[in-house]
């Protein structure tokens, strides 16, 4: 039962990454009609958000500390970041040691111009051409980006740690009556899917209770007609890309404490985001939430060292499995609708 | 003994009785046409006729053989070409490859491993292809790409892929939809060509009547999923039932 | 000649008269000018051209034809590659068989993942094979070990039987006792020219490659195949199945990409996961794109073009660049280093991306359709009388 419970836990972190990319894949598909295999790109982006501003947090002013020497007996320099000369040393250092969740403020700003500026700039001319060649054009894009972000932060990954409090782990053993230690859990995995959970909420409530949302959820349904009604629907889908760019940009943020960030980190997860969309249903947001947690769960299931001796390698391929298996059997994903992607 | 006879055919989609009592049936060497307001099943029907819904009751025989269940090319390759609404046509091919296709599939099957061999070694193939463009006077387009052509002469493509399978049955799903009065014409006449030149059996679909009036050798009318009536065009015209059907439709 | 039109039996002689000559015609420079870095003849790169040229080829004679965009296809290659490299543990040395053997394969391979994944269309087949190819690449690397040796990569020891390795024969690959190293440094001046023998097998098969495609695309069969592209419900209702067709051009073009895998290893006899990634199955797309999807000479093309750039761009680094820009003022020769910089060495898959993109934008045909449009403007500005003739002319042969 434990045991059970353990590895629940452990794939709701990788499915809430699942979940918020699949989210933002399937709201651009269903809104703009794109196939977008750029926006591994841009969950990758987001965590070089968090990256950047740590770097940036952390610019510092040499100073001679007299007082004491280093090993070669000369006077040492002490390095101050800037942070901590203007708000004093205490408040400077908390902050820095807040820079990821602080990150998302900064991040918010530029993942929607990316998302603007991706949408006007190259998308757009992609929707009515055929879906082989938006696979391909996003496919050189996320090339581009990666390889810009490999040009500025190199190859290797960049640790970008937590803050403090939420270092430790959490023991939900003794919580649930368990022995101590059976159950332990990280407090970041807690805080990323909680944050998840309140991202996802955010979305479906924008669509579901405000006017804009309602037009975006019309344009889903039918396209033409929404245009027909003579409602500036091309406005609002590029909004809606920026939001989708936001989404992918927060879930990397946050999750660079779980998984030091680096330039290829965006495709990894795109070819299992897609997985994720295809097992949920195109188009279909609920679906690519549930495909998502469900996904992290099973994956992280095969993981046990039980199922492992028993099929060997399971770990490796579940979600293809999954997805193979509901492709041929429900060519529509768990919750797609009809007339989607459909020839 | 019809080449196509369908027997009691019912079909409901939920509550809804699309089909009820269906009897029909198509004689050799004539032209029947299925005509009936919207909504009286001929949709329903014709997908009935194709294999593509397979009916709650009765039977679909077509030359001796049940044509329920199959697949397209499993229908077509029993014999019976299919013209569609809006004229489909490989738009990436040329239009002489357009009409080889066909003479390639009638002579073939289905499906024929062929991958070794030249198109233009096909001496046979070739000759036949040309005389059924002489035969539509598309010879001179022969080379253009099939998407470049005009609508007219897309419909009149897809005629002579059709004909070219010399098929048992030629069904025709209202071949004039959405077109201008001129179009229809044309459409007409060379229905009315084809009709002349050869032997052949046409089944028409159809919502306008007009249309069928100078084509049909004999007409039956669907009205809430049921043959009304059957007969040649003239009494046909002049029946009380059908009037009553098309004029309850206007009203 | 051989069954094919005066166009084609052209085509195909340029391509062998390429091949033949490559080393030459890649070696332009001498050895020891400082053009030298561009030249391209030295064994190991031309045996690459000719490898991703079979590879884009077959996997054209898909993509091309039929539409069907398959994002598994290095998992061919990676098999055929294990296979090749199996042949050499347990046979011996002799690339004969182990070529035989990787294009069985790749065969079986795509007929049975083929069967599975040409159940969808668009999209969800990419998905599909896509999915295919990570999970032979994920079992490759950890459950099946004993057959592929993991991470190490497959690799022929001195404790494997080699049943038929005879005593006199290379203890590296050969054909019939010819090694596949084997090469001979012709020395004419400045210039040197390497002769291997590797290449030329590899450069054979292409050959015999790209004939077996023209013969396809001009067959019924290549017809069929393009009909599919254009309107699968017309092709159906004229009493053709698609499913047979496509299967067929999936398991071909799994047999080229099993060949390519088995030249790679008779060249260097070992074979690694990493060649099945979906990364690699991304560049063969590339390549095929790059070139011009659904043309003849298109991927050969497209897979020389990204293979030389790949070698040259990847080999630039800013001394090579100070060299260049030597000759300008000192200002703006760091500014023109600092510019190029990130494009070159080892930011070549920048330039690649941009590249690609560029290419799917503007000229969706790739090479050959610029090669095309800048014959028309060419030509149009030669003579207008006859411009209209061509123009018919090159609508006449789509598949071009």
């Amino acid at each position: 039962m434990d045991a059970i419970l353990l590895q629940i836990l452990n794939g709701l972190d990788k499915g809430s990454a699942y979940a918020l990319i699949a989210l933002g894949l399937t709201l651009i598909f269903g809104t703009l009609g794109v196939v977008n295999f750029a926006h591994g790109a841009l969950f990758m982006i987001g965590a070089f958000c968090a990256v950047t501003l740590q770097r940036i947090l952390t610019i510092s002013y040499e100073t001679v500390d007299d007082s004491r020497t280093d090993f070669l007996g000369n006077p040492m320099t002490v390095e101050t970041p800037y942070v901590q000369a203007w708000f004093g040393p205490e408040t400077g250092a908390t902050i820095i040691d807040w820079s990821v969740p602080l990150a998302i403020l900064f991040a918010i700003p530029i993942m929607l111009l990316v998302g603007f500026v991706m949408e006007r700039g190259l998308i757009k001319h992609f929707y009515k051409r055929p879906h082989a060649d938006q696979i391909l054009v996003t496919f050189g894009l996320a090339i581009v980006l990666q390889e810009i972000i490999k040009y500025f932060y190199g190859a290797n990954p960049i640790p970008t740690p937590a803050p403090d409090v939420f270092s430790g782990s959490f023991d939900f053993g003794v919580l649930l009556g368990f022995d101590p230690g059976a159950i332990i859990y990280p407090y970041w995995r807690l805080v990323y899917f909680v944050f998840a959970m309140a991202v996802i909420s955010g979305v479906f409530a924008f669509l579901q209770f405000t006017t804009f949302g309602m037009v975006v959820r019309a344009g889903m349904a039918d396209r033409e007609t929404v245009g027909l009604l003579g409602i500036d629907i091309d406005k609002r889908f590029t909004i809606m890309f920026g939001i989708a760019a936001g989404v992918a940009g927060l879930a990397g943020v946050m999750y660079t404490p779980i998984n030091a960030p680096n330039y290829h980190m965006g495709m990894d997860f795109l070819v299992l985001s897609f997985v994720v969309v295809v097992v949920g249903g195109m188009g279909s947001l609920p679906g690519a939430v549930l495909a998502g947690f469900l996904l992290g769960i099973l994956e992280s299931f095969a993981s046990m060292t039980a199922v492992i001796d028993l099929i060997p390698g399971i770990n490796q391929i579940i979600i293809y499995l999954v997805a193979i298996i509901v492709l041929l059997t429900r060519p529509r994903g768990l919750m797609g609708r009809k007339g989607v992607m459909e020839e | 003994m019809g080449i196509l006879e369908v027997k009691n055919v019912n079909k409901n989609f939920g509550g809804l009785k699309a089909l009820s009592e269906v009897n029909l049936s198509v004689k050799e060497n004539s032209v029947h046409a299925i005509i009936g307001p919207n909504g009286a099943g001929k949709s329903t029907l014709l997908n009935c006729l194709i294999g593509k819904l397979i009916p709650d009751t009765g039977s679909v025989m077509f030359d001796g053989q049940s044509v329920l269940g199959r697949k397209p090319h499993e229908i077509n390759q029993m014999g019976i070409s299919r013209v569609f609404q809006t004229p489909e046509i490989f738009g990436d091919l040329t239009v002489f490859e357009n009409v080889m296709i066909p003479i390639f599939a009638k002579r073939d099957g289905s499906f024929r491993m062929h991958a070794f061999e030249s198109v233009a070694h096909e001496r046979d193939i070739v000759e036949e292809a040309e005389a059924v463009l002489a035969d539509v006077n598309m010879l001179e387009k022969r080379d253009l790409h099939a998407a470049s052509l005009s609508r007219g002469d897309k419909r009149r493509l897809e005629m002579a892929m059709c004909l070219s399978q010399k098929p048992k049955l030629l069904l025709l799903d209202e071949p004039t939809a959405g077109m201008a009065r001129a179009d229809t014409n044309n459409t007409i006449d060379l229905l009315n060509q084809i009709k002349a030149k050869r032997d052949i059996t046409m089944c028409i679909i159809e919502h306008d009547m007009h249309v069928v009036f100078s084509l049909a050798d004999r007409i039956t009318v669907l009205a809430q999923g049921t043959p009304l009536v059957e007969d040649t065009p003239d009494k046909i015209k002049g029946h009380p039932k059908v009037q009553e059907a098309y004029l309850g439709e206007a009203a | 000649m051989l069954g094919l039109n005066t166009k084609d039996t052209w085509l195909l002689v340029i391509v062998a008269l390429m091949t033949l000559f490559a080393p030459f015609l890649l070696n332009p420079f001498p050895a020891n000018s400082s053009l030298a870095q561009f030249n391209a003849g030295y064994p190991d790169l031309m045996q690459r051209f000719v490898i991703f040229g079979i590879f884009a080829i077959g996997f054209n004679i898909l993509f091309g034809l039929t539409g069907y965009l398959s994002f598994g296809h290095a998992a061919f290659l990676g098999v055929g590659s294990y296979a090749a490299v199996w042949m050499f543990k347990l046979l011996g040395y002799n690339v004969v068989p182990a070529i035989i053997l990787s294009v069985i394969v790749g065969a079986v391979f795509a007929l049975l993942i083929g069967f599975i994944s040409l159940r969808r269309s668009g999209i969800y087949f990419s998905i599909l094979t896509l999915a295919f190819a990570q999970m032979s690449f994920a079992l490759a690397y950890s459950v099946l070990t004993p057959i592929t040796n993991g991470e190490t990569g497959l690799q022929v020891y001195t404790s494997d039987p080699q049943y038929f390795q005879r005593s006199g024969a290379p203890d590296i690959p050969h054909f019939f006792g010819l090694e596949m190293r084997a090469t001979e440094t012709l020395r004419m001046g400045g210039w040197s020219f390497d002769i291997n023998a590797g290449y030329y097998l590899c450069a054979a098969v292409l050959l015999v490659a790209f004939y077996m495609a023209i013969r396809l695309f001009r067959s019924p069969f290549g017809m069929m195949l393009r009909a599919v592209k254009s309107n699968q419900q017309r092709l159906n209702y004229t009493g053709l199945n698609a499913r047979p067709y496509t299967l067929a051009a999936f398991v071909i073009s799994g047999m080229y990409a099993g060949l390519a895998g088995g030249l790679m290893a008779s060249m260097d006899p070992l074979a690694g996961a990493e060649r099945m990634q979906w990364t690699a199955s991304g560049e063969v797309v590339l390549m095929t794109i790059l070139g011009g999807a659904g043309t003849l000479i298109g991927p050969v093309l497209g897979a020389g073009f990204i293979k030389y750039f790949e070698n040259i761009f990847s080999k630039i680094n800013d001394g090579v660049l100070h060299g260049w820009f030597g000759f300008l003022p000192d200002g703006i020769e760091n500014v023109l280093v600092t510019v190029v910089h990130p494009f070159v060495g080892k930011g070549w898959h920048l330039t690649l991306g941009l590249l690609f993109m560029l290419v799917v934008i503007f000229l969706p045909g790739g090479l050959v359709e610029g090669g095309q449009r800048i014959g028309k403007y060419v030509f149009r500005r030669r003579g207008r009388k006859a411009g209209g003739a061509e123009a018919e002319a090159a609508r006449k042969q789509p598949a071009e």
